[in-house]
């Protein structure tokens, strides 16, 4: 029952807070290209209330953002595929949400004892185990396997959007969709053979323990960490990889027939793509919810000959795990922003170049050299 | 003279150029450097407020409502026809515009004047005038086709958004109700109604071809 009530809260607020999450990266977007280019940004929508005239910086335009898309037109193309046209918003944004069931967003919590000092005999005492919320919503063996199965189920969404909407340039944009998502799941795939290798794991959780108990896995895959990067911004068909929406080719590419809401999920599927891109790479290269040198029972720091150890109690290293999740999370997802507005739009054929031809052989290297270096490790060391 | 060849030398790369992470990152650090600027600039309040001050010094970009960008006086805004001194359209339903009109957004349908009007014979008048704003693409054909010059663009007016897209289709009353940026609903051209001196006089069903 305990597990039962507290999975359905992890879910209800990981998706509550996810479907949120579009309009205030959207804000985040423009506010964040404003200012980088000495522009104002969204400034005018003012909520009235007496005298008082809210205007947060521009947040509110979030919110007639949002009024405004409910109350468009729900226009559909008269010819194509209705059934599929409906289906294809839905079919982008879930697999985005269902990728949050597998990150690991904070240490588990051990209700009964928040304010104790950590205690490892609490994993395995059998009664303080099952009164114990993991910060995950679900931990699968196939941890970054799932992941994979359902990123690339994304395409679908984008693929039926093109297909359904009985225009070309919908379908041209689907079909780009469709080939760069592919290509690059596969150097996604193959640039984190070598993470796994090393941790010895697929489960997320236990990545992340890994990386509290040795290192980042940035530091010991940093080539990987390139890849991963590249890739995962090439997935969320974001500048520099948006050739499937290029306005100046395809109008917007697969959601050119999309009118209203259905083109604001759209929208907000691919921002919350970003954010859980972001928490993956946060996971699996950047220690996930630790800080730096802080184990589960404390400040430890034992290095140029310094040694602290300061315990503290289990609930403030749970806050301060999932604080330092969101951080990175934020650190990364304001990178992902920059990287959007810096960049220009590569073409096509580049495109293709860059994941075949370079991602792909580079992430195969890397894995033959973190083999190598790991055989040899284990060589001498039995 | 033989000519002479100059070879030009490919410009070079370098391996960070070709590697292109060295570049991004170069790239991303420009970007951030403005992006820390402008917002410890907003932030510190140096900045007026475009809302309430529109109009204030400092401000970077245009104001816009309260500042316009000024158009040329030939920009090509929201159609309108053009009015014969007695208030009726000018058009003579010739259908150039929406022959000329590469978007296909011209519905046009023509009628005859009545038994015994002046201008029977000589010109047909638009029944219906139909305009797809939405699908118009702006390029003027149909100003250039007209040769009675009874349709123009000379509003100097964007069409306003709609919630519907119904709205964008106007009719022939809407396109005779826009003024121009002068606020004339004419045309500077004279035109010679059937019966004035100057008028050519060969009439349609009575011209001999
Ligand atoms: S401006 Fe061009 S597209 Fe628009 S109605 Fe005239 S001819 Fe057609
Ligand atoms: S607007 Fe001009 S070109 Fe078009 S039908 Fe009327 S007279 Fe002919």
């Amino acid at each position: 029952m305990f597990f039962w009530i507290t999975s359905a809260l992890k879910v209800l607020v990981a998706v509550g807070f996810l479907a949120q999450i579009g309009a205030l990266l959207l804000w985040v977007e423009r506010k964040q290209s404003a200012m980088m280019q000495s522009r104002i940004g969204p400034n005018r929508a003012t909520i009235k209330i007496g005298s008082l005239e809210i205007r947060a910086a521009g947040l509110v335009h979030s919110i007639a953002d949002g009024i405004k898309l409910v109350w468009k037109a729900d226009w559909e193309p008269t010819g194509g595929d209705h059934f599929l046209y409906r289906l294809a918003p839905i079919a982008a944004i879930v697999p985005a949400l269902c990728l949050c069931a597998v990150i690991p967003f904070g240490p588990t919590v051990y209700v009964d004892h928040v304010r104790d000092l950590y205690d490892p005999a609490w994993a395995t005492d059998v009664a303080t185990a099952a009164r114990s919320i993991p910060l995950q919503i679900a931990n699968l063996d196939v941890g970054v396997l799932f992941i994979f199965a359902i990123a690339g189920a994304g395409v679908i969404g984008a693929a039926l959007a093109g297909w359904s909407s009985d225009n070309k340039f919908s379908l041209m944009g689907g079909l780009r969709a469709a080939s760069q998502m592919v290509s690059y799941e596969v150097a996604m795939g193959i640039s984190l053979v070598g993470s796994m290798m090393i941790f010895q794991t697929v489960r997320l959780d236990e990545m992340v323990t890994w990386q509290t108990q040795h290192c980042w896995g940035i530091f010991v895959q940093p080539v990987a960490f390139v890849l991963f990067v590249t890739a995962a911004i090439a997935e969320t068909k974001r500048v520099p990889f948006d050739t499937p929406e290029g306005e100046s080719e395809l109008v917007a590419g697969y959601f050119t027939e999309y009118a209203g809401l259905k083109m604001g999920m759209f929208a907000s599927g691919e921002l919350v793509e970003v954010c859980v891109s972001s928490a993956l790479i946060t996971t699996i290269f950047l220690g996930g919810w630790q800080f730096p040198f802080v184990q589960l029972t404390g400040l430890e720091f034992h290095y140029f000959g310094i040694n602290v150890s300061w315990h503290w109690a289990h609930f403030i290293v749970v806050a301060l795990g999932f604080l330092t999740f969101t951080l990175k999370c934020v650190v990364l997802i304001f990178m992902q922003l920059q990287v959007r507005w810096t960049l220009p739009r590569f073409r096509y054929d580049q495109i293709m170049k860059l994941g075949w031809r370079m991602l792909l052989p580079a992430a195969l290297l890397n894995v033959l050299v973190t083999g190598t270096v790991l055989l040899f490790l284990n060589s001498s060391n039995g | 003279m033989p000519g002479k060849t100059k070879v030009l030398k490919k410009p070079s790369r370098t391996i960070s150029d070709q590697s292109y992470v060295v570049e991004v990152m170069k790239g991303l650090g420009v970007t951030l450097k403005h992006f820390f600027q402008g917002t410890a600039q907003m932030v510190s309040g140096n900045v007026p407020d475009a809302v309430k001050n529109p109009l204030a010094e400092g401000i970077a970009t245009i104001s816009y409502p309260e500042q316009k960008r000024p158009y040329a006086e030939r920009w090509r805004g929201v159609h309108r026809l053009t009015h014969r001194d007695d208030g009726s359209p000018r058009c003579v339903a010739c259908l150039c515009c929406s022959t000329a009109c590469p978007a296909q957004c011209i519905y046009i349908k023509p009628g005859e004047y009545p038994e015994g009007d002046a201008r029977r014979g000589y010109e047909r008048y638009p029944v219906e005038f139909v305009i797809d704003e939405l699908r118009c693409i702006f390029c003027g054909f149909c100003v250039e086709a007209c040769p009675c010059d009874a349709i123009r663009m000379d509003t100097g007016v964007h069409v306003t958004a709609f919630e519907v897209k119904s709205d964008f289709v106007y009719d022939k009353d809407k396109l005779m109700s826009i003024v121009s940026q002068h606020g004339t609903q004419n045309s500077e051209n004279t035109r010679h109604e059937p019966g004035d001196a100057g008028h050519p006089g060969i009439d349609r069903l009575h011209g001999g071809h």
